[in-house]
């Protein structure tokens, strides 16, 4: 069945695209290459250990893991064909530092600007990434290990950037990674049917996986080769057109943008701004939008939501924001409203055809209940983790606090990082007109930049019951973009097809 | 709209020329030396487009077409009141400008009338969309700062008895800002608006048997077109749509400027055609209050039938980056798009008009990125508001005047502020 992710695919796919690794210490080793030949075979040396999609789950207990991903200058570098990497999306084929547009487009401007970046810049772009899991705490070790035996065949000094361990929470205290898309392995869904009218979590293949119908039904534009090419043999055959092979198939994009956090100066703001604990607390959570813990606003009400409902582990996950228009439950601008707004096909959900072709032409309800995009053509496979150390916030509130140098590997996977996570960060996280507001941005992640006409972008908004929202001003960056790159991260075959010798 | 052909070897000169009304890329100085729209406070927006086609080489695919075109420049303002006056009293402020600028233009006489030269090369839209009919740009100027200064006054206010709180931000805007009152439409206006929609209705069903009667057959020649029209696959050069990108997104709208070429044949241009005066027709008498369909983004939008019908000029200002606007053209109006612009070479193959097209989502995209072309100078009165930014500030405006509203009115009143 064509759409279908067969075992022969599982073998064939990192593992990224199952797990995060979570029960593993991790380290991220950036490379450059400096001798492509000599390069090449090393990373082939690593094939081996790199995981797949198959070795994980089912009760297996993993020990350690390897996943290799490749940005364009690498594959470049690799000695790739030119004409071939610009088959990959445009917005990798360029990169994430490479765009002035792109970078004014997510917000990475003023003091994210990448020419501050510490890494992902000019002669600071990486090759390769080699992420490193281990259950041994000793992991810096290794990875140094890994660095100096990659030094003395072929690459410049790599890069290592070290994760931290906060449990499931990240540095500002919030429980993270609550909300995840549930991918329709099988392809029993078929997109665009009137079930998609409402908000559902079970999301095609093709929006994470290369060579798959994505959420069009349609297969995201990617490197096909023709069969004679060399090495083409191995590669599997594209299913949307057979005499071509797929060097894209099991493979994803994979987005990493390293975001430095500003634990004290998050909590000592909030503290100033509402006053007290219990107050910065409730502030904090709405500017998240949910509870320090996890949980989200009880008066959501559950939701059954196809993908999320009989999902073990995703009942904090079940809501949507229908019975909410007005926010005065959860903030319109809270983070993880903008972050994923729950919205179907249509803002009335599943309704009859009459209605349907009402609200199609417009001539039904408003313009206020339709201004977010329909969530399932935006949606990411988060994988980030933590790094620096744990400061509580009763601690980072004190004068003497530490810098914790904390903050965020935010990671995610994708099949079209225009539409997908390019959108997400720009129409929705960055934006101060995000769903017909003005002046605010994502609480957390704004950089607070004003707009044309010197509008500020540094207020957060609680619409409340009694009519004036209450209204926080002068908000300071918190969180700041301190590197990043786009990855490619291919499927094994395509792995194997990459570091050939040619 | 002014459209007039560039002289091939000044094209360069022309758009080095344009790019001294920039301050920056993408970004108009409203006062700039050559037309400075900012003097005119009638005008919403305004662009020049130095229109140099991509997609003439696709016309390959359709033999017996002419194989290459002129490039316009294109000259579109939107404003308030009629046009023509309009073009008068900026031929009249701004004559030396934008003589400079059309001397790059085939038959300039720099001694001529430049009034009477500009009106011979008005090209008349075939479909306009505007957001909303009748709202004036100095009714969003003045609606913007009351928001502001009821905004500055609520911060201020402690009260929470709703009915207190509208008596007391009525005093506190009651010196100002100045609100020019808004007029309503006048009786020969709604004379006109009723007798057009009762013209649209006869005129509906004296074509309704014809109608019915040709169907059959127009449909028959329709999935032939469909069904036999050449394919055109070609993705988008990314250097190209990196360049115009370079403009774009300096503001929260951006403009949009794109030329294609019609299939061939009087078939298809009878479509377009049709379908155009009907969305025209519907931006009057349906979509005159801020929606075209389920898109509120949209400011202004046209389409022109430029030489001799072979090709279509089409421009735009929209609220959000480009990928959110194909989103919303894919997600929310496919079949609107499909209907409109299918009888373009190199369109994704549509089934019956409105069904696939447009849903074919990254070869539509390719398709419009291809078509796109940079728009030279671009200038928006109200910079940083969106239409949701003028759609509230109108309803705050109208809460602000309106007597009598119940507590739970004021309060949803409040919250907008």
């Amino acid at each position: 069945m064509p759409g279908t992710f067969t075992p022969d695919d599982a073998a064939d796919t990192q593992a990224l695209l199952k797990t995060g690794f979570d029960d593993l210490y991790c380290c991220y080793l950036l490379l450059r290459i400096a001798d492509a030949g000599r390069a090449r075979a090393w990373l082939r040396s690593q094939m081996s250990g790199v995981t797949r999609f198959n070795e994980v789950g089912g009760g297996k207990q993993l020990t350690h893991g390897r996943q290799m991903a490749f940005t364009a200058a690498g594959l470049r570098a690799l000695r790739i064909a030119d004409d071939l990497v610009e088959q990959f999306a445009p917005e990798f084929a360029v990169g994430l530092a490479d765009d002035p547009s792109r970078s004014r487009r997510l917000g990475d401007t003023g003091i994210n600007d990448p020419t501050n970046w510490a890494w992902g810049n000019g002669a600071r772009e990486p090759h390769v990434l080699l992420a490193v899991f281990d259950e041994s705490e000793q992991i810096r070790s290794i990875a140094e290990t890994l660095a100096k035996e990659a030094r003395a065949a072929g690459f410049w000094e790599p890069q290592i950037l070290d994760s931290g361990d906060m449990g499931d929470r990240e540095p500002f205290g919030f429980v993270d990674g609550a909300s995840q898309p549930t991918i329709d392995w099988k392809n029993e869904r078929t997109p665009g049917s009137d079930a998609d009218m409402a908000f559902h979590n079970l999301i095609a293949t093709g929006e994470f996986l290369l060579g798959y119908p994505n959420e069009y039904g349609l297969y995201t534009d990617r490197p096909l080769l023709a069969a004679s090419a060399p090495g083409a043999a191995s590669l599997p055959a594209a299913e949307d057109e057979p005499a071509m092979r797929d060097l894209g198939r099991n493979g994803s994009y994979l987005v990493f943008r390293q975001l430095r956090q500003d634990v004290r100066g998050f909590w000592r703001w909030l503290q100033r701004a509402a006053g007290s604990d219990p107050a910065a607390v409730e502030l904090s959570e709405a500017m998240v939008g949910r509870h320090i813990d996890g949980e989200p606003f009880a008066a959501l009400g559950q939701a059954d939501i196809p993908g999320i409902r009989s999902k073990p582990g995703m009942a904090r996950n079940d809501f949507t924001y229908a019975g909410d228009r007005l926010g005065q439950t959860c903030p319109i601008g809270a983070h993880i409203r903008r972050a994923n707004p729950r919205t179907g096909d249509y803002p009335t959900g599943r309704t009859g055809l009459i209605k349907k072709l009402l609200t199609l032409f417009g001539l039904t309800g408003t313009a206020e209940d339709d201004r977010v995009a329909s969530t399932r053509f935006h949606r990411i496979l988060r994988r980030g983790r933590e790094y620096g150390r744990w400061l509580d916030r009763h601690d980072a509130v004190k004068p003497d606090a530490p810098d914790p140098q904390s903050g965020l590997h935010f990671l995610c996977l994708n099949a079209n990082p225009a539409r997908q996570f390019e959108f997400v960060q720009g129409a929705w996280m960055a934006s101060a007109k995000f769903a017909g507001m003005s002046n605010e941005q994502d609480p957390l992640l704004g950089n607070r930049a004003p707009f044309p006409g010197m509008q500020p972008t540094d207020r957060f908004t609680r619409p409340t019951a009694d009519g004036p929202c209450l209204v926080s001003s002068s908000l300071p960056q918190f969180v700041t973009v301190v590197g990043g790159a786009y990855f490619f991260l291919p499927g094994m075959r395509a792995l194997d097809w990459l570091l050939a010798d040619r | 709209m002014v459209t007039a052909p560039v002289k091939p070897d000044r094209v360069q000169d022309l758009r080095d020329l344009l790019a001294t009304m920039n301050s920056a890329p993408g970004v108009v100085d409203p006062m700039n030396a050559l037309v400075p729209f900012g003097r005119f406070e009638n005008i919403h927006v305004a662009r020049f487009v130095v229109a140099d086609d991509q997609t003439l080489s696709d016309r390959t695919a359709f033999p017996g077409v002419q194989a290459s075109e002129r490039i316009p420049l294109i000259f579109l303002a939107d404003c308030d009141g009629p046009g023509d006056e309009m073009l008068a009293r900026i031929a009249a402020e701004a004559g030396n400008g934008l003589r400079q600028i059309f001397a790059h233009c085939d038959d300039f006489d720099a001694r001529a009338d430049l009034l009477a030269w500009m009106r011979a090369r008005q090209t008349p839209p075939t479909a306009i969309y505007v957001n909303w009919i009748g709202r004036t740009v100095r009714q969003v100027r003045e609606e913007a700062a009351l928001h502001e200064a009821l905004r500055t006054a609520l911060a201020g206010m402690s009260e929470r008895n709703a009915q207190q709180l509208h008596g007391k931000l009525r005093a506190a805007t009651a010196n100002g800002p100045r609100l020019t009152p808004v007029e309503p439409r006048t009786l020969g206006q709604w004379i006109a608006f009723i007798l057009g929609i009762a013209g649209l209705l006869i005129l509906g069903l004296i074509l309704l048997i014809p109608t019915l009667v040709i169907a059959p057959f127009f449909l028959i020649a329709l999935r032939r077109a469909e069904t036999t029209d050449p394919v055109i696959r070609k993705r988008v050069n990314a250097a190209y749509t990196r360049a115009i990108a370079i403009d774009e997104d300096r503001d929260i709208t951006n403009p949009f400027s794109a030329i294609g070429s019609l299939k061939p044949g009087w078939f298809r241009l009878a479509i377009t055609v049709v379908a155009l005066r009907a969305v025209g027709l519907s931006a009057i008498f349906l979509y005159n209050r801020g929606r075209l369909a389920r898109v509120s983004t949209i400011h202004f939008a046209r389409w022109v039938l430029l030489d001799g019908n072979r090709r279509v000029f089409f421009a735009s200002n929209y609220d959000g980056s480009l990928e959110s606007y194909m989103d919303d053209f894919i997600n929310k109006v496919a079949f609107g798009l499909n209907l409109v612009f299918s009888n373009g070479i190199a369109y994704p193959p549509t089934d019956f008009l409105v069904n696939r097209g447009a849903w074919r989502e990254q070869m539509f995209k390719h398709f419009l990125h291809r078509r796109q072309v940079k728009t030279d100078v671009w200038y928006k009165a109200y910079p940083g508001l969106t239409n949701a930014d003028l759609a509230r500030n109108a309803r705050i405006r109208e809460g602000l005047e309106r007597d009598g509203m119940s507590d739970e009115e004021i309060r949803r009143w409040l919250a907008e502020i």
